[in-house]
């Protein structure tokens, strides 16, 4: 062990980390896939989604958000994190209108992606069906309120990464929602098609105008391996004795 | 220049712009202007170097803020569980036909604006009303056609009061018609003290000496975690960063507590007290207190207590003269938020910023407000640090528990004869309370608040303290009449209201929580929803980013497990295969109407 | 032995999951060869005429008969498995569900464009089914035991699904063949 890093533990493997890494950012270099929705590797770490929760020494907590210690025991993929985790995808299924049959971004969605690695078939919670609004005023970009899990990557990127501030949320409860720097129009705001804010969404509320359907079936980025694929292909080969 | 534009800069300008006091400026314009309109939204950013959508988000995100014009006068009728056992509904039906309104509206002339808001800290003289600033108590329906033939003639909600409260209620600078209903008085809270004795005494030793005191004496925190103060402090006095900040945490909204409105009206200058020692202790020149918005009312006499403690030396420059030790105390109004009493909503609240919990770690005491060390406590944990330097961390530690030491103020509501506020020592039965409340025949007490549990006869030998039945201090008492499930489904119902909609537990799992008590009570319910229900809590309060979420289940936790009997009657199992939650006659109802058909389907 | 009986039934659905039934190519004789068809579109049944091992539903309900078809498989079914998105999630047709039926009637049969209805009225025959206020899923009207999701669910995963149930084995699907499009 370099003087550097400190040693943590993921399900029993022992994983070095570099202190001030996040536990999700550890476990990422490490090859362990711990899944997630609302953290972004090039954006300030969350917390919303609580899909990456894991147990560190026997408490819950976010594993995007909080920093590796020393000798931590996490657990991570256990059938009683599994079930949480699977609860909370329903409910974002549930919560918004997601039609994945006429969704531009399916085959290519994240929160899409999580449902099929967890093998959900159905919601156990009742579906809301909540009147959401769409806006299609800018040339380049829509946004389908429809389909917004909430997860701020879209405020975070047009803050941190754009300097825009085009995005950020009004009210609260289940009454929250994504709203724009502008009085009703995103046409109305500095956004470009190329910002990130509009890329770095995980589902289909921010998309690109005139890029949909480009990916046949067959060839989206989840037909064939679930998402975290390309994290846990990272994993270094078993430490020898 | 419009006048609203002009006046609206005037505010900003009077903050000197600053985006921190955010929560200021938007009170300032929604009070000027009965609303932050649009334009406004526009002119705040500008004037604060802030975007639009942030200042929508903060407007948007309080329940005593709004985008829209609101009448100039505005009721809010109390619709907590407490307010409707005591007759809330015919109150509120009074209120609608005498203005000719529904809740939610605005009386066409725009003068009044008919509301319901969550508990405003008053279960004690319920069924209350908050208009615009002015408690009005014990409300009936003839005093609710009353009051608004009265607002009709004058407009002037202050001119309401006829009859004053007692205490400080009387005062001229409060003149309000709530009582203190203190019913029992102990050594620590409610107790003679001398202005700046404690302070005195504290100033003595040295800050170090000051935390050895505190830890000496056991104090934990009042709020209901029950932290450690001692630790706490000497978790912020050893952190890098300056300068601290004290902040107390008047912002209890918990349903059924009112203990810190009475500790405010009457013990303020303990609480003050209290805070210039966490001061002097910690090293901190400045303290904030949040003061939640149901309470503005006291927000000019707390000022002039402030200007007196100023005028003494017990605040300001070179506190009791000591140079080097300077302290003062600024009161951040909130606006309707119960989650802001969770310390580090209330952190971003003050920052004037939605109040959204922050990311832990960092800590408060690490990094809170404006990224500085900062020390959260309650109200009545800053009466007892005030007491325990008075009195000596001994006397202190041998009040009580030997784990929770000192007393501990209970907010007690519901059916019992004697609703109001006690002072007990820790490690008191439940049944002592009920028995000294004057509780006939309790069949529930909701403990530690709609975030607490609640406990049937079974648990009423248990003490409070802790380590049994741990309390923030309210105590709501249930005859054998009420229902737990709909008791439940009303605390479920406050906590999606009050969510942030940060995570998504607490903001989907609590409203589809509520939806299907909803189901039950309609009876749509069927066995499978019990374990259903079991299994959401137990995500939801695994799951959650804050104390908000991880407790908000409780009710219903507590309820299935001690009043199952209760749900299993509206949880039939059925053997046809049909799911109880549909309901073809309802489901077609509204088709059948649209073609004028009256009979029922097949 | 008597063969197990199947049957199926489209409910608001567009018979696209039916036909990724018929998908299933050249191994419908293995199916046939393995079970009986009871009450189906595939057969032209009407009515049941016996208990049968799994139903299967395409489509959610949007109205009565919906409703009552629905309710007449669970009664006559061991299995009953929603089959396709609308089954499950109310698909399509649940995208009326976010507009007030009044709204919805109005459009379609008084204030739209291309509307010609001199009368002025709803339809409002007995005949018509009467309309729910929204769609539901399935598993929102009865209990539903398997769910194959897909718009329509791939031809393999239908097979995959009703040879493993057949033969009392676990219904798991590799993940290739769960979808939602």
């Amino acid at each position: 062990m370099s003087e550097e890093t400190v040693s943590i533990t993921i399900d029993g493997v022992e994983i070095e980390a570099t202190p001030g890494q996040t536990i999700l950012q550890a476990a990422d270099a490490a090859g362990i896939y711990i899944p997630r929705l609302c953290a972004h590797p090039e954006l300030e770490a969350f917390g919303a989604c609580r899909v990456c929760t894991v147990k560190v020494n026997g408490r819950p907590q976010a594993a995007c958000t909080t920093p590796v210690a020393k000798g931590m025991m996490v657990e991570n993929d256990t059938s009683e994190l599994l079930e949480y985790r699977r609860s909370l995808i329903e409910m974002l299924f549930v919560e918004g209108n997601h039609f994945c049959m006429f969704c531009e971004r399916s085959g290519n969605c994240e929160l899409q992606a999580l449902a099929y690695r967890f093998g959900i078939t159905a919601p156990r919670h009742d579906y809301q069906y909540p009147v959401r609004t769409l806006d299609g005023s800018h040339p380049e970009v829509f946004i389908d309120r429809n389909r917004c899990i909430l997860c701020g990557r879209c405020v975070r990127a047009s803050r941190d990464v754009d300097g825009k501030h085009v995005f950020d949320f009004v009210g609260r409860g289940h009454e929250k929602r994504i709203w724009i720097d502008a009085e009703a129009r995103l046409a109305d705001t500095p956004l470009k098609g190329e910002d990130r804010a509009v890329s770095v969404c995980p589902v289909g509320a921010i998309l690109r105008k005139g890029t949909a359907y480009r990916d046949p079936i067959g060839r989206r980025a989840y037909d064939h391996r679930p998402i975290g694929s390309d994290i846990e292909a990272c994993r270094p080969a078993e430490k020898k004795g | 220049m419009s006048d609203l534009e002009r006046g609206v800069r005037e505010i900003c300008r009077s903050f000197r712009g600053d985006r921190t006091r955010m929560m200021d400026i938007v009170q300032a314009v929604q009070a000027r202007y009965g609303c932050v309109s649009s334009e406004a939204l526009n002119v705040i950013a500008a004037e604060t170097d802030t975007h639009r959508v942030e200042v929508e988000g903060i407007v948007s995100f309080y329940t005593f803020l709004s985008a829209q014009p609101k009448g100039r006068v505005v009721i809010r009728l109390c619709d907590d569980i407490v307010d409707e056992m005591c007759g809330m509904r015919p109150v509120a039906q009074a209120f609608s036909e005498a203005l000719g309104i529904p809740f939610g509206g605005t009386t066409p002339d725009g003068a009044i604006t008919l509301e319901y808001t969550a508990c405003i800290g008053l279960s004690d003289q319920a069924p209350a009303a908050i208009i615009n600033d002015v408690p009005v108590t014990y409300l009936s329906s003839d005093k609710a056609r009353e009051i608004v033939a009265e607002l009709r003639r004058h407009g002037d909600p202050r001119r309401l009061v006829h009859r004053l409260g007692d205490g400080n209620n009387a005062h001229p600078l409060v003149r309000s018609m709530v009582h203190n209903s203190i019913r029992r008085k102990g050594p620590v809270v409610f107790a003679p003290f001398e202005n700046g004795a404690a302070l005195r005494k504290a100033m003595a030793m040295s800050p170090a000496e000051v935390i050895r005191d505190i830890k000496t004496s056991r104090l934990r925190g009042r709020g209901g975690a029950g932290f450690p103060t001692g630790m706490k402090w000497e978790f912020v006095r050893a952190a890098e960063g300056e300068p601290k900040y004290v902040i107390c945490n008047a912002d209890e909204g918990e349903p059924g507590t009112f203990k810190d409105r009475v500790i405010l009206t009457e013990y303020a200058d303990l609480v003050f007290e209290g805070m210039t020692i966490a001061g002097y202790a910690m090293g901190a020149a400045e303290g904030i207190l949040y003061l939640r918005g149901e309470y503005a009312y006291l927000r000019v006499f707390l000022e002039h207590l402030l200007a007196e403690r100023r005028r003494q030396g017990l605040l300001g420059k070179s506190v009791l003269g000591r140079a080097g030790f300077d302290f003062d105390i600024r009161i951040q109004m909130g606006a309707g938020a119960y989650v802001c009493g969770e310390e580090t909503s209330l952190i971003s609240s003050c920052e004037g910023r939605r109040g959204d919990p922050k990311n832990r770690p960092p800590f408060p005491a690490q990094r809170g407000y404006l990224d500085r060390p900062t020390a959260v406590n309650n109200v009545e944990t800053f009466c007892c640090v005030a007491r325990i330097l008075d009195q000596g961390p001994g006397w202190f530690a041998q009040i009580g528990s030997r784990a929770s030491t000192g007393t501990k103020l209970f907010s007690v509501s519901g059916d019992c004869a004697s609703p109001g506020v006690y002072e007990y020592p820790f490690g008191v039965t439940l049944r002592e309370v009920l028995t000294e409340v004057g509780a006939e025949a309790p069949a529930a007490v909701q403990i530690g608040g709609p975030s607490g549990q609640m406990v049937g006869p079974a648990d009423f030998d248990r003490t409070i303290c802790f380590d049994d039945l741990a309390t923030g201090g309210s105590m709501i008492v249930f005859g054998p009449d009420r229902d737990p499930v709909y008791i439940a489904k009303r605390f479920l119902e406050f906590f999606a209201h009050e969510s942030c909609g940060y995570c998504t537990p607490c903001r989907v799992g609590t409203w589809l929580m509520k939806k299907k008590l909803d189901a039950l009570l309609e009876g749509r319910g069927e066995a499978a929803d019990l374990p259903y229900l079991e299994d959401l809590g137990r995500t939801i309060k695994f799951t959650s980013r804050c104390g908000l979420g991880q407790t908000a289940p409780n009710p219903v936790l507590s309820t299935l497990k001690n009043f199952r009997t209760a749900y299993e009657k509206r949880a039939p199992a059925r053997t046809d295969g049909h799911r109880a939650a549909f309901d073809l006659q309802a489901a077609t109802a509204e088709a059948r109407a649209l073609i004028g058909e009256t009979t029922a389907i097949y | 032995m008597a063969k197990p009986r199947i049957a199926t039934a489209s409910l608001a659905g567009c018979f696209g999951c039916h036909m990724s039934v018929l998908d299933i190519d050249e191994r419908i004789l293995d199916l046939i060869e393995l079970v009986e068809f009871d009450k189906s579109p595939i057969n032209d049944f009407k009515k049941f005429t016996g208990r049968c091992a799994i139903g299967l539903i395409e489509g959610g309900c949007c109205n009565a008969e919906n409703v009552h078809v629905l309710q007449e498989f669970r009664a006559n079914c061991d299995i009953l498995i929603s089959l396709g998105e609308c089954a499950i999630c109310g698909g399509i047709p649940a995208m009326r569900n976010t507009i007030p039926l009044r709204e919805c009637l109005e459009e379609a049969y008084l204030h739209g464009p291309t509307v010609h209805n001199p009368r002025g009225r709803i339809p409002d025959d007995p005949e018509i089914p009467r309309l729910l206020n929204r769609v539901y899923p399935c598993h929102e009207v009865v209990k539903v035991d398997y769910y194959i999701q897909g718009c329509p669910p791939p031809a393999d995963a239908i097979w995959a699904a009703l040879t493993a149930l057949l033969s009392n084995k676990p219904m798991e699907l590799p993940y290739e063949l769960l979808k939602y499009d």
